[in-house]
């Protein structure tokens, strides 16, 4: 349990809640080569923070794409802190690293630190995330499309209501993701959108609150949403950890979710798709956090000197409750 | 724990005195603004088969600050602060269901009580260290604390690999999630720490000898107080109770999660024993008020949700409440802006800094 990698990991997020992420440590054996002469390319990954099974599966992903490609990488933990990040960001360019790759915490505050990187000609990648800032500051995003991911709930929700033989008014809570981060904005933007456009007189957001991705925010707000709106027919949460909580909330005040409150998350983790498979998460739609393999290719053509699309997307597919079983044996993260 | 000495106070006064009546007020009025928007918010019902209502949960999900706040209280009468609880909730939590977890049969008593063993040693150890860097070494005690603070949560996340640990186990389901006789079972526990707590600080000399190494650990010391061992003291069993919130809140989702449990629960503490009228220079204490701040945070809590505050204005919602409280607190703005009248009657009776319970040894620094 105690390995080498992990100690390392845990070790990097202590050095960057501490704000000492000036010095980074290097994931792996140490070579004294300046990065610059030598020919294996050097990546400086920074990561969101490991708040999740879905997250540890996606730096489990990079971290052996990396390996397999022969690549150097410098990973650090952001702990989802944004000046972590960025301090970790600065500390890549300090050692010039061939190129950048980060999933950033929040959406804003980027353009210095990539205005800096780009005066250093160091390109950046980002992953799983998407940023609001100037397009040439960036070369590329390997991620999922949240809005996208946003609509296809929306669409498998009303599959999941026929299914059940809802009739009439649809009541929503919404548990929401960490505010200001690109999924939670993106995918309850994704959903009103179809919302708004095919269901304006039917269903109806009643509530909607972060419960910050964990399953504690997730079972503390669905609680409350029970307390101030006995009357929920739908709840669509953000990810799947939430969705775990806010099954444990339901039960206690003495209802059965997946029958009388039909649940769709996404993300697509193994516990979710054990909770789809006991009947308790009506549907999931995946968002596939194994990206390393394309976040490998992307880097290679960069550092090459190579064009990439703007957006490479992960492929993703949605499961229903009746798929559950099939799919639990196949699930890895 | 009485008012000061005022001279034939009428009922009101005496009232408004009260060190708790602030935080008592505060609480009161979050309560009842939740009733526009949930009608039958104070409603209590029975669903599968225990209580269940907003005040139930209140309770239930504040559990575990409440305890981590009388731990931090008698740390903060010592003068001193800790800030590595979060970090100890999730160590707590990590190593007892990762020991859990490993069990062939997660339901068996005796592994459940040895892996809470096994977490509570942890906080423990995690306690004396602190005590001792404070101490026996005389580091500042926000420095001391910020280090387990800080590592604590990569020692958790090594435990836990990084995962987000699931169990099923239904004893370990009790402490933080499961009812007994209808009611939480966190409910009892909260009790029966509070209920320790206040006997051995009020029943025995101990409280005054926080108070007294709060208020001067020299002096104290010179009068024969082991002010340091009080100290270390302290700083165990305020990880003690964060080890046993981290029970709790691991518990209560019935997972391990080294990244976020108990993230930011050192702040909401020592909020909670603020607004509950501790002091921060220590020398003072309220076990009492120190309930009644925690419970406060976590009706704000619950409030921010049902009443369907955006999500972006969160925190600023939740500020504003927090400095109306502190605002409350302060004698000098009670003066200033309710007190004109009132302050002039009984100006003498009421020092400036209500340093009563304390024995006045600062002079001497």
């Amino acid at each position: 349990m105690l390995n080498r990698r992990n100690f390392l990991t845990a070790a990097v997020g202590v050095a960057a809640t501490a704000g000492l992420a000036a010095c980074a440590k290097e994931d792996g054996s140490s070579s004294n080569t300046s990065s610059g002469g030598s020919k294996t390319i050097t990546l400086g990954f920074s990561q969101v923070g490991s708040e999740s099974g879905w997250r540890t599966a996606n730096t489990d992903s990079v971290k052996s794409a990396a390996k397999e490609a022969g690549y150097k990488l410098q990973f650090s933990d952001a702990q989802q802190k944004q000046e972590n990040q960025i301090s970790a960001i600065r500390s890549f360019i300090a050692q010039k690293v061939d190129v950048i790759a980060f999933s950033p915490v929040v959406v804003t505050g980027w353009d210095a630190v990539l205005k800096e990187a780009q005066s250093a000609k160091i390109p950046v990648v980002l992953t799983d995330r998407s940023v609001e800032s100037d397009e040439s500051l960036f070369v590329a995003l390997v991620g999922s499309d949240f809005t996208d991911e946003g609509r296809r709930a929306a669409k498998i929700l009303e599959k999941v209501l026929q299914k059940a033989g809802h009739k009439g008014k649809v009541k929503i809570a919404q548990l929401e993701g960490t505010t200001g981060a690109a999924p939670a904005i993106e995918r309850a933007k994704g959903f009103k959108e179809v919302m708004d456009a095919e269901h304006k007189d039917d269903w109806e957001i009643v509530v909607s609150q972060t419960g910050d991705f964990t399953r504690a925010g997730g079972k503390q707000v669905m609680a409350a949403f029970l307390q101030s709106n006995p009357d929920i027919d739908v709840l669509f949460a953000h990810n799947d950890d939430m969705g775990l909580g806010a099954i444990q909330a339901i039960e206690a005040a003495g209802k059965k979710p997946g029958k009388d409150i039909l649940i769709v998350t996404v993300d697509g983790v193994k516990d979710g798709f054990i909770a789809m498979s006991e009947g308790k998460i009506n549907a999931i739609v995946e968002c596939n956090p194994l990206l390393g393999p394309q976040l490998m290719e992307v880097v290679k053509t960069v550092h090459e000197g190579g064009k990439v699309e703007r957006w490479i997307k992960t492929k993703e597919s949605d499961f229903m409750q009746d798929q559950a079983k099939d799919a639990l044996p196949t699930r890895k993260y | 724990m009485s008012t000061p000495a005022v001279t034939t106070p009428s009922r009101w006064r005496a009232l408004t005195r009260h060190h708790l009546f602030w935080p008592v007020a505060v609480l009161i009025a979050l309560l009842l603004v939740n009733v526009p928007f949930t009608p039958d918010f104070f409603a209590i019902r029975m669903a599968d088969g225990h209580l269940y209502g907003s005040l139930v949960s209140i309770v239930l999900f504040g559990s575990p600050l409440i305890l981590v706040a009388v731990g931090m209280t008698l740390v903060i009468a010592t003068g001193g602060i800790d800030l590595s609880v979060g970090a100890v909730v999730a160590i707590t939590g990590a190593l007892t269901c990762s020991y859990i977890s490993d069990q062939a049969d997660q339901n068996a008593l005796a592994g459940v009580f040895l892996a809470m063993g096994i977490g509570l040693v942890a906080a423990v150890v995690c306690g004396l260290w602190n005590g001792f860097l404070v101490a026996r070494m005389g580091i500042q005690p926000i420095i001391a604390t910020l280090i387990i603070m800080v590592a604590g949560r990569g020692v958790a996340q090594l435990i836990t690999d990084g995962q987000i640990i699931t169990i099923n186990s239904e004893p370990y389901k009790l402490i933080g999630g499961g009812y007994w006789l209808t009611l939480p079972f966190s409910i009892f526990v909260v009790a029966a720490v509070v209920a320790v707590t206040v006997a051995l600080t009020r029943r025995t000399a101990l409280g005054l000898l926080v108070e007294s190494v709060g208020g001067n650990a020299e002096a104290s010391r010179l009068v024969g107080i082991r002010s340091r061992r009080i100290k270390i003291m302290v700083y165990m069993f305020c990880a003690l109770c964060a080890g046993i919130a981290g029970l709790m809140i691991s518990s209560n989702t019935s997972a391990a999660d080294g990244n976020n449990a108990g993230l930011w629960i050192e702040l909401d503490a020592i909020l909670a024993v603020v607004i509950g009228g501790t002091s921060l220079l220590g020398g003072r204490f309220s076990i009492g008020g120190t309930v009644i701040g925690a419970l406060v945070i976590q009706t704000l809590t619950t409030t921010i949700y049902t009443i369907g505050v955006p999500t972006q204005t969160n925190l600023v919602f939740k500020a504003a409440v927090v400095i109306v409280v502190c605002l409350l607190q302060s004698p000098k703005f009670r003066a200033k802006v309710f007190g004109a009248k009132g302050a002039r009657t009984t100006a003498p009776a009421e020092p400036a800094t209500p340093a009563d319970a304390a024995p006045k040894m600062e002079v001497s620094r």
